[in-house]
């Protein structure tokens, strides 16, 4: 078993002082879109569009994050490669940090969004406002 | 024979009551946050003696924070 962060980060039950703690792995959204830093952008920004989001994470073979593609980046020249206009190496969480933990973080640095990814860097999903209240 | 499971396997083989759940982190860690059943067996005082509270009839399933 990939240990405790593992379970904890999937919401399943514990014991113990801390236990029935929310933490961010269970409430992430695992269907963010993603994209690879050699693609081209119109085909992400379409792709991405459809999906009904704004951005996408920039992933390898490996899912590990290389990066972020949002907003005005996306409307950026259409035969452009997304490693052209991304925005690299974006901070990330661990899914075992408590909801309220990531909540207070959020708030203070007036954050929209997080990238929540193993502690190998591979992507388990976004962290958005809606779901951190 | 020791072999690395997965998540859902955990789940299964507790809730059939198959295997045994031994947390090896120290106390403070335990006492915080633990797998429902799982027994405390730190590693820094892993002897016969506290081994013995494992039963021989069934498969132990050792964990730690994470498996690197």
């Amino acid at each position: 078993m990939a240990g405790k962060v593992d379970w904890q980060a999937s919401g399943l039950p514990t014991e113990g002082k801390r236990s029935g703690v929310p933490r961010v792995g269970a409430r992430v959204r695992r269907d963010v879109p993603t994209c690879r830093s050699t693609d081209r952008l119109d085909e992400v920004a379409k792709h991405v569009r459809a999906a009904g989001w704004d951005g996408c994470v920039v992933v390898n073979e490996q899912r590990v994050v290389l990066g972020l593609l949002q907003g005005q980046a996306l409307d950026g020249d259409p035969q452009q490669l997304v490693e052209e206009v991304m925005e690299p190496g974006p901070s990330t969480f661990r899914p075992d940090v408590t909801f309220e933990e990531m909540t207070a973080y959020m708030q203070q640095r007036q954050l929209d969004s997080v990238l929540i990814t193993t502690a190998d860097g591979k992507l388990v999903g976004i962290l958005q406002p809606t779901a951190a209240e | 024979m020791v072999r690395e499971i997965l998540r859902h396997e955990v789940q299964r083989l507790v809730a059939d009551a198959e295997a045994q759940l031994a947390e090896v982190l120290p106390a403070r860690e335990y006492e915080e946050e633990h797998l429902p059943g799982a027994i405390h067996l730190p590693l820094a005082r892993l002897t016969r003696e506290t081994a013995a509270q494992l039963r021989r009839d069934r498969p132990v399933i050792v964990y730690c924070y994470d498996a690197r």
